[in-house]
């Protein structure tokens, strides 16, 4: 078939059903936090690119901080762990200064946020410089894994996946098996019943907002395995971590998952036939048309206006 | 620092390049050029001092790599004033910010042409860029000095472009590689604009015209993509001898980061990049592109007295951990080649200079002599350098003099 | 009745006020900055102008009908694009393109190893029909795009969104179809139309007062259609849609109407942008330049036209100002900016402004205008946007808006809505 033995496009379908997957991780790692904070809180929060821009530089200068003490091969556990943290405490900070003024008024969100994504790129290049930087990867994070000698996996890959998978799980966790999960949904679904049975409604908008950007700040932690960082990277994710939220339905966790899945296999299966810039071209003027047809999404939750 | 250890350094570095000139100390100039003489269009030249301008992105997305253009720059004319300035006058530094924003640089090319009137402009740096402030040049006869690789196909007479043109940059890398590696197919990818995709239809007529090779696919990649496994799979089952890259910004990083992790590392695939300098390999990370080629026409870890001194003047200025790439190294010779035309011409002004810069030599670049051709390009040699860890090339193999030739024919 | 009383009793114009903020505007634009400033400054402040165009647009479109488009630039590119082809074209007559190997295209298309130039470029050669594209095609574009959502009522935050990905999806196709469109360096070098050299100083000074002209043409027809009962529906979908649309309206319609218009102004502001730069390109069409056109419209005041006018005007400048003293400063200033205005002053300098304006009674018996910067008529003093100003400002007697007042019957409105469609295209 087209010149290659059945023996090459047996292994291309395994390498590219993993390709497709691991975007679909990406993707979904980028989305949790936003589908947390606009699905929960209708907050449409333009800076969560810069967040995740906090957890890859947190990498980095952990990498570097790793390779001084000799710890590099399992350092990356608590640059994770260090890049939650502090994305979720600007975020903290954040919803305390700014979000909470502007609940009544989701469009400037949108403004005052993209106002905020400029504040903190701007940061950045003072702080960090303008030249994009490496983390130095642990050895056992490069390369990849062969099932046999003519498949590769990326480590990488695998090891974003993984993380993907725990940290969906923990959402999970947190919004349906906790009690805090128990009081932000009950905020959703009536915050003024909620105040009156006494939850602390502004408490848990802080912290919902404050948990999105330290999913952001993992993702970026993540991303610096394989991609860059520099002040403007954020800019590289939010146009699709949006496009993925707002194409599951904008309150359901599980249609983040659906809709990061069904792009990331048709991106990736469009760029394998396409050229690559056509791939993405094509994938997203899908999405918009299926988006002008079904607007609230694939799995939009019933909610009466 | 100190304008002692500067002018310490400079007795030292510079001597050569003045006498290269053919000239001896500075200031006795300014009296042998009253302002009257050299300057008869009303730029900003004084008895004592003229006006040059920079113009950069300092902010945005292109700052990543402009930085160093700057540098480089601002370095050369701290230089040329400890030597005494140009013909007894000093330079003095107006910097604009292109902030990444094409327009933005036609505007400033204009403020600074018209309002601020220098007597000549060290800038841009994307072709896009270059684009935008062209017809500023050339309407208001302004003298730029484009450090830059970009992919030719242009001659102003109000431009020097200090970089290669693409002729120059490809086609000596690619025979090369092919007599080197034995290499028949080729696979080409770039990012998708306007120097990626001319390059590489140079590439595309060069592999299947002259080295008698094939191209196996092609594929240009959205700016800012970071998503490459399908690419990458494609690629594997082609399985080319050699993979021709020119992806450039954040693309990049994630190109070489997501190549290595599939298994494709220098072991198994043979690599050539014309995108890829000192610069880069900062964001990269040496691990990812340890073996990998890159054909430029300097390198930082080149081997001889000019380069040493420049990459240890430049360290001294910008701290110990900056960085050489090749644009960076062409933006150094950005305010020496304007130095020397004046002195050649005599004049500041701009038609004198231009006439005055094409066949001169300059010995001491820290790249190896160079020389300005009438087309406003410069005669250059082609570099292949094999990358470390350490994330300094090593050069392999050095071309001949080429020629720039930006109107290639035969490959348009 | 005299002149003055005249325009002073037209609810279009907006009472004394609006009167006199417009007079003030026009005398800054006409001669206060054509006298104050050399070529070079006032060639800048034409650009700046063009922008305004979009901040027009977007003042009826967010300000007074809540619809937040963040893919101005779209039109904006879609408009600048049209005339650039037209430029273009004549550019690359076979003369000066004789280099090429194909002579008589232009020099992007003869890299990209077109031998011809392709169908769509060809009508493109005549002066007519690039005015007519520039008019009909974004709104068309905007029409395709308004129909398909508000029919389907997709509004509030989905609708950004979507424009925004709609603004990535054009931009990164322009710049892959690098032979039809110039790809990432645009379409650069244009230099005449009809013959006729438009870098000259003389060119330039045309332009700019072209420019001027038209945009005030493009404030009068927003004034006209928000001091119409098309104005106050608007305004009414904007605070309580299912209220409007309950009352027989059909909301989805006034929408499409609007974002068509706004577009049709974007496109119009490109042209001029064409025009007065030289050049087009593709980071015009973005999301970035999308959302700072939004910001423009923000830091004067999103309900207040003259507002945005000069909201461009400053912020513009203060760009290149700051840019060029202090590089590093500026992202902070404008982020800044943005996060101020939007949590401080929502109604951006037309509401500061009508603050001391009513504090101190400046338009009771004294006239003109002290400051010069900010200025707002009295129809838009009432629309500022916040939720609470709103409730205020309903609970305040007024001469034109009412919301409150309930909508009489439905033929009437539409045959009003139906005169302001013809009414929008002529201009």
């Amino acid at each position: 078939m087209f010149g290659y033995s059945m023996a090459d496009i047996g292994n291309i379908v395994v390498m590219q059903g993993f390709s497709g997957l691991s975007m679909f991780t990406v993707l979904l790692l980028m989305a949790l936090g936003l589908a947390i904070i606009f699905g929960q809180m209708g907050v449409i929060n333009m800076a969560h690119g810069e967040f995740m821009t906090i957890g890859a530089y947190t990498t980095v200068l952990l990498s570097k901080v790793a390779a001084t003490y000799g710890f590099t091969n399992y350092y990356f556990i608590f640059a994770i762990a260090i890049a939650f943290l502090l994305a979720f405490a600007v975020g903290y900070f954040i919803e305390f200064i700014m979000i909470r003024h502007l609940y009544k008024r989701p469009l400037d969100t949108l403004l005052a946020t993209w106002g905020l994504s400029l504040v903190m790129q701007q940061i950045f290049r003072s702080t960090f410089g303008a030249k994009e930087v490496s983390a130095e990867l642990p050895e056992w994070m490069l390369g990849s894994f062969k099932p046999t000698p003519d498949i590769d996996i990326p480590i990488n890959g695998v090891f974003v996946m993984v993380l993907a998978a725990l940290v969906t799980f923990g959402v999970y966790m947190f919004m349906y098996k906790s009690r805090w999960g128990l009081r932000v949904r009950a905020t959703v679904q009536n915050r003024t019943m909620a105040g009156a049975v006494g939850i602390n409604t502004s408490k848990v908008d802080r912290v919902t907002f404050a948990l999105g950007c330290g999913i952001a700040g993992i993702a970026g932690a993540a991303f610096t395995t394989i991609a860059s960082t520099g002040p403007t990277t954020g800019t590289l994710y939010i146009v699709d971590s949006f496009m993925v939220v707002v194409f599951g339905g904008a309150a359901s966790i599980v249609g983040t998952i659906a809709s990061a899945f069904g792009i990331a296999q048709a991106q990736s299966i469009l760029q394998f036939f396409m050229t690559s810039s056509m791939g993405k071209v094509s994938t997203l003027l899908v999405i918009v048309t299926i988006l002008m047809m079904k607007p609230e999404g694939l799995f939009a939750s019933k909610l009466r206006k | 620092m100190s304008t002692l250890n500067r002018r310490g350094f400079i007795k030292g570095a510079m001597l050569g390049a003045m006498m290269a000139a053919g000239l001896v100390t500075g200031h006795a100039f300014a009296a042998d050029y009253p302002t009257a003489k050299v300057n008869t269009t009303g730029l900003a030249v004084t008895d004592t001092t003229v006006k040059v301008g920079i113009l950069h992105s300092a902010t945005g997305t292109m700052a990543i790599s402009e930085t160093g253009s700057i540098q480089a720059e601002k370095l050369a004319i701290e230089q040329i004033n400890a030597m005494g300035g140009i013909l007894g006058r000093k330079i003095e530094v107006v910097q604009e910010d292109g902030a990444s924003d094409w327009p933005t640089f036609a505007e400033k090319a204009k403020k600074l042409l018209e309002k601020d009137k220098v007597a000549s402009v060290m800038g841009c740096w994307t072709s896009a860029s270059r684009k935008a402030a062209l017809p500023v040049f050339e309407k208001d006869n302004g003298l730029l000095f484009y450090p830059t690789f970009y992919e030719g196909l242009e001659q102003s007479k109000n431009v020097f472009y200090t970089g290669q043109e693409a002729t120059q940059q490809i086609l000596a890398g690619l025979d090369w590689i092919a007599k080197e590696k034995k290499a028949k197919t080729f696979y080409l990818i770039g990012s998708d604009y306007i120097w990626p995709r001319t390059s590489m239809k140079i590439a595309r007529k060069h592999i299947e015209q002259h080295l008698g090779g094939k191209v196996v696919g092609e594929e240009y990649i959205a700016l800012g993509d970071t998503q490459f496994g399908s690419v990458i799979n494609k690629i594997k089952l082609k399985r080319p001898d050699v993979i021709y890259a020119a992806v450039v910004g954040g693309s990049n990083v994630a190109w070489f980061k997501q190549l290595n992790a599939a298994g494709l590392n220098s072991s198994k695939q043979t690599m050539l990049t014309i995108s890829v300098t000192e610069d880069e390999v900062l964001g990269i990370g040496g691990e990812n592109l340890a073996g990998f080629y890159s054909a430029m026409k300097y390198f930082q870890s080149q081997d001889n007295d000019a380069n040493k001194k420049f990459v240890e003047a430049f360290k001294k200025r910008w701290g110990k951990d900056a960085v050489i790439g090749d644009v960076t190294q062409a933006a150094y010779l950005g305010p020496w080649l304007y130095k020397a035309a004046v002195e050649r011409a005599g004049s500041f002004d701009v038609d004198k200079v231009q006439a005055a810069l094409p066949g001169y030599e300059f010995k001491d670049a820290p790249e190896g002599p160079v020389t300005v051709e009438a087309n406003h390009h410069l005669t250059t040699k082609l570099r292949i350098g094999q990358w470390g860890k350490d994330g300094q090339a090593k050069v392999v193999y050095t071309s001949g003099y080429i020629k720039p030739d930006p109107f290639p024919k035969g490959y348009q | 009745m005299t002149l003055w009383e005249k325009m002073k009793a037209s609810p279009v114009l907006g009472g004394k006020e609006g009167v006199i903020s417009l007079a003030v505007l026009a005398a800054i634009i006409f001669v206060v900055l054509p006298l104050g400033l050399d070529i070079f400054r006032l060639n800048l402040i034409g650009k700046y102008l063009t922008y305004a165009f979009v901040a027009v647009g977007l003042v009826m479109l967010w300000g007074h009908g809540g619809i937040l488009s963040l893919g101005q630039g779209i039109f904006f590119g879609l408009g600048g694009y049209a005339m650039a082809m037209f430029l273009k074209l004549e550019a690359s007559d076979p003369l000066s393109t004789k280099i090429q190997s194909t002579p008589g295209i232009p020099d992007f298309m003869d890299w990209n190893q077109l031998t011809a130039l392709p169908w769509f470029w060809e009508p493109f050669k005549s002066l007519p029909f690039t005015i007519f594209a520039v008019l009909t095609i974004p709104a068309l574009f905007a029409y395709i795009i308004g129909y398909a959502m508000f029919k389907r009522r997709v509004g509030g935050v989905y609708f950004s969104i979507i424009t925004q990905a709609v603004a990535l999806i054009l931009s990164i196709l322009i710049v892959g179809q690098q032979g039809y469109t110039g790809g990432v360096n645009g379409m650069t070098d244009l230099r005449t139309m009809l013959g006729w050299d438009i870098r000259s100083d003389s060119a330039k000074y045309i332009l700019y007062f072209v420019n001027g002209l038209l945009l005030f043409g493009a404030i009068f027809l927003s004034k006209y259609i928000m001091s119409s009962k098309f104005g106050m529906l608007l305004l009414a979908m904007r605070d309580k849609e299912e209220r409007v649309r309950f009352s027989g309206y059909d909301v989805s319609n006034f929408k499409i109407f609007i974002f068509c218009l706004a577009a049709m102004m974007s496109a119009v502001g490109g042209a001029m942008f064409t025009l007065q730069v030289g050049f087009m390109s593709p980071s015009f069409v973005g999301i970035v330049p999308s959302i700072e056109m939004v910001i423009f419209c923000a830091v004067g005041g999103r309900a207040s036209l003259v507002g945005a006018v000069y909201g461009t005007l400053l912020v513009n400048y203060g760009k290149t100002v700051f840019s060029e003293t202090y590089p590093e400063m500026w992202l902070f200033l404008m982020g800044g900016l943005f996060i101020a205005v939007v949590m401080f002053f929502p109604s951006g300098l037309a509401g500061i402004w009508d603050k001391y304006a009513t504090k101190y009674g400046w338009f009771k018996d004294k006239a003109p205008a002290k400051k010069l910067e900010v200025s707002t008529s009295k129809v838009e003093a009432q629309a500022v946007l916040t939720e609470t100003s709103i409730e205020t400002s309903l609970a305040t007697d007024s001469t034109g808006v009412a919301t409150k007042r309930s909508p009489r019957k439905k033929a009437d409105a539409t045959s009003a809505i139906e005169g302001n469609k013809l009414r929008g295209a002529e201009a």
